[in-house]
């Protein structure tokens, strides 16, 4: 199923598949290693629950939900099943 | 003919490049400014006899060519414009996939490239291996295995920059392989029809539709974009995607034994994070961190020994080092090296006066002038360099190990709300030490209004300095007039400064410094060791700053405070050491300019409504812009009080002889805690702050330190204004609110009218 990376619980990983959001932020998106195909993980929120840290190509990035919600994800089923 | 090479170096932060910059330049390293910005440039030289020297610039630490940031507009030009020999792109071998997407972008521009493929040591200890020969082969540049910790593979890298300085490279792009390639091509053509200098670069960032391309190449990039068929999607995407492909699809020639998932495992780093940045421990620790560094580096009585009442008398009493400690116990480290240094500057100072004594005459003004004016001001101002450095020792600690990037990931959710992120938290409590090294740290914030914000509140924090002026009030008004507790009043003051500071940045951000909140996108680096080397290297760096400056703006304000003072209209000296001081300091140039601005400070209880002695409260404001340390010291001179011995009491006798009230003193006290810090900071204001800047910045301090205390007065002499003044702040808010909204509307519609 698809989210985007807001959503994606702590622990949970998944695909991306479309970045959107505006020009410079999207751009910076890319250049960090969020392109579509990547796999990202999502390693924990800060204690106020935002911003975000994941791990993507091997090192680990932190971004507000703001800018997690422009990023969508294919996550695989198997979490949910129970 | 054989001029210096020079070699500039680029890398994504962390990659390491300041180390090997370190280890290639050592001693010869020069700090400076990149024009028109506050990004710091490195430059140094390289100097090996065998394979020869050359010059070394330190380019910032950058993910992506795209202009992002002032870090990347600044890399970017300077490798288009400047044309080093040679481009030493320093790669972090533990972290390959990102660190390689800038490096296929350098690839694209004309010009010889070097890879440095740093940290091998460590890459080898995880039992990994890279081919740094196959790597070689798929750039189609050499590839270097180094160390810069280690000093491995140094001269080897250097060998082989130079060699390739001699060869000309033409720009290669990784997209010419794939779907693109008939895209670059043809970009390409356009940009060499043009005889524009590296085309394959221009052309690529045409296609990318990058901002500044668009400014410089306005004609090619529309020719280009118009020729790019859209139905495929968006160039950028597709750029970025390409470019990640192309190194993940190669892994598997040059890397072995590594899986890309192996960071999913709880490293050590990981395990240090789970706690530093947890739900429950993250704060709390945060926390401890701060006060221990402050304990340490301000503490009078480091193991609460005084308080505790386990040492009574003065510690170490009789031996040599008595006189480096109070009789309030053991003192920390700082104030330990305060003391030692004062106690040389102060033997040093009185060993000059001697020698002038003897050859100057008893009277002579040249003593006072040497003496206090001249050796005293630089004492003063040296005298803190201890506690400063150590201060930016334990934050470079925090920064070089990687903990600050995440104080900002726990704290940015709190700053967001007044419209700045968590970076801009360190700096601001940094203030409470010292305002200039937390002015100096606003560089890590991103963009130049939040800097300038910040800056501005700083000294709202109030610094050690102003924590003197501060409990010498609080003292004298609690222990001598029984106007409420020291303690209390000490408190109350440090809560009005935050919520200045606080509210000030609300108002800022809504009016002169509106801008979007910066997103927040950033790389936590693991943890590590921080080098020994790399802080002294940058330690020795703020020294020879700091003290250029004492020896310059600093030592000339305070001769200029000392002539003032101790000199009538008709240039007659008055030496201020004996009974008649504080009569002949009436007489003083300084005397006759504080009764002349007396009556501004009426509406901050201060002024017109003090009896004929009152000047000395606005004297010492105007003496505070230069040093916060001079308020107490002009109360000393005008009591004949020792007022280092007991500032207190110095105050106390000010009180009684110029009648002010419990209502006056308050707003004395908010002044000065709110107005101009000090000329230390102007100068590392001047320094940090954007171009310009500076001017409204000192209105900025002279107005809101000048507004808040006069609130602070009425509220405290007539509490009834309080009706009049809460309305006031909250109509001066709703004013900034509307003007904001006002603002943000007007830019929709002209967005939209676009």
């Amino acid at each position: 199923m698809s989210k985007t990376l807001d959503m994606l619980e702590n622990g949970q990983s998944g695909i991306i598949t479309k970045v959107s959001g505006e020009g410079k932020i999207r751009r910076r998106l890319f250049d960090m290693g969020l392109t579509p195909g990547a796999e990202i993980y999502m390693r924990k929120r800060a204690p106020f629950g935002d911003p975000l840290e994941v791990t993507l190509r091997g090192y680990e990035l932190t971004l507000r939900k703001d800018e997690a919600k422009s990023v969508e994800l294919k996550v695989e089923i198997k979490g949910e099943s129970n | 003919m054989n001029r210096t090479k020079t070699f500039a170096l680029a890398g994504n932060p962390n990659c390491g490049k300041t180390t090997l910059f370190n280890s290639l330049t050592g001693s010869t390293a020069y700090v400076g400014n990149w024009p028109g910005v506050t990004v710091e440039k490195r430059s140094g030289a390289y100097k090996n006899k065998k394979i020869g020297n050359a010059s070394i610039i330190d380019l910032p630490g950058i993910y992506s060519l795209s202009p992002y940031s002032p870090e990347e507009i600044i890399s970017r030009n300077y490798i288009l414009d400047e044309k080093p020999d040679c481009v030493i792109n320093v790669v972090d071998a533990t972290n390959l996939e990102r660190n390689l997407y800038m490096t296929t972008q350098i690839l694209e521009m004309d010009v010889p490239v070097v890879i440095a493929l740093n940290m091998m040591d460590a890459v080898k200890k995880n039992k990994q291996t890279i081919d740094a020969a196959a790597l070689s082969k798929v750039l189609g540049v050499p590839v270097v295995e180094i160390s810069a910790l280690k000093y491995q593979g140094l001269d080897q890298l250097m060998e082989a920059a130079i060699i390739a300085s001699t060869q000309k490279r033409m720009g290669v792009s990784v997209l010419s392989e794939g779907s693109e390639a008939l895209e670059i091509t043809r970009a390409l053509k356009i940009y060499q029809d043009a005889k524009i200098e590296n085309p394959l670069f221009h052309g690529v960032k045409a296609l990318e539709s990058d901002e500044i391309e668009a400014l410089i190449h306005p004609a090619e990039v529309l020719k280009v974009q118009e020729g790019y068929d859209k139905t495929k999607g968006d160039f950028e995407a597709i750029s970025a995607d390409l470019r990640y492909k192309h190194i993940a699809s190669h892994y598997s020639i040059y890397r072995h034994g590594v899986s890309i998932q192996a960071k999913k495992k709880m490293s050590i780093s990981d395990k240090i994070d789970r706690v530093l940045t947890g739900k429950w421990f993250g704060i709390p620790i945060f926390l401890l961190i701060l006060f221990l560094v402050f304990h340490i580096t301000f503490a009078e009585d480091l193991f609460y020994m005084h308080s505790l009442g386990l040492e009574t008398g003065v510690f170490a009493e009789g031996t040599m080092w008595e006189g480096l400690f109070y009789n309030d116990g053991i003192p920390s480290i700082g104030v330990l090296l305060a003391n030692f240094v004062n106690s040389l500057t102060g033997a040093f100072s009185s060993w000059i006066v001697e020698l002038l004594r003897a050859g100057a005459g008893e009277n002579s003004w040249i003593i006072g002038f040497v003496g206090d004016g001249v050796l005293g001001g630089l004492s003063a101002v040296i005298g803190f360099l201890p506690q400063i450095l150590l201060l930016f020792l334990f934050f470079s600690i925090l920064e070089d190990s990687g903990y600050m990037a995440r104080v900002a990931f726990i704290l940015d959710r709190l700053f967001r709300r007044f419209g700045l992120s968590g970076r801009a938290f360190l700096p601001m409590i940094m203030g409470f030490g010292c305002g200039v090294p937390a002015m100096i740290n606003t560089r890590t914030l991103t963009t130049e209004k939040e800097r300038t914000q910040t800056i501005r509140v700083i000294p709202f924090f109030p610094c050690s300095a102003k924590l003197v002026v501060i409990t010498a009030v609080a003292g004298a008004m609690s222990h001598y007039m029984n106007w409420g507790d020291g303690g209390l009043i000490t408190f109350s003051m440090y809560v009005l400064g935050m919520v200045s500071a606080v509210a000030m940045v609300l108002l800022m951000h809504r009016t002169s410094q509106r801008e979007k909140i910066p997103p927040f996108i950033m790389e936590l680096p693991s943890y590590h060791l921080p080098q020994a080397h790399a802080l002294v290297i940058h330690l020795w760096d703020k020294t020879k700053h700091f003290v250029k400056k004492a020896f310059t703006i600093i030592l000339l304000s305070t001769i200029a405070i000392w002539f003032l003072e101790h000199f009538t209209w008709n240039w007659t000296y008055m030496p201020l050491d004996d009974e008649n001081a504080s009569v002949d300091v009436a007489k003083s140039i300084l005397a006759s300019i504080g009764m002349l601005i007396q009556p501004i400070f009426t509406p901050l209880g201060f002024g017109s409504q003090l009896n004929s002695n009152g000047w000395v409260f606005s004297v010492s404001s105007i003496a505070g812009m230069i040093a916060k340390e001079s308020v107490t010291a002009t109360f000393g001179t005008l009591s004949g009080v020792d007022a280092e011995a007991n500032a207190a009491q110095a105050v106390f006798s000010m009180i009684q002889s110029t009648g002010i009230g419990q209502a006056g003193l308050m707003a004395f006290m908010a002044f000065n805690i709110l107005n101009i810090p000090c000329f230390a900071s102007i100068a590392t204001a001047k320094a940090e702050l954007g171009k310009g800047q500076l001017k409204w910045t000192l209105l900025f301090w002279l107005i809101s330190s000048y507004v808040i205390a006069s609130f602070v007065y009425l509220a405290f002499e007539w509490p009834w204004t309080l009706a009049i003044i809460i309305p006031l702040i909250v109509l001066i808010f709703v004013g900034a609110y509307l003007y904001d909204r006002w603002k943000g509307k007007k830019e929709l519609v002209a967005k939209g009218g676009e």
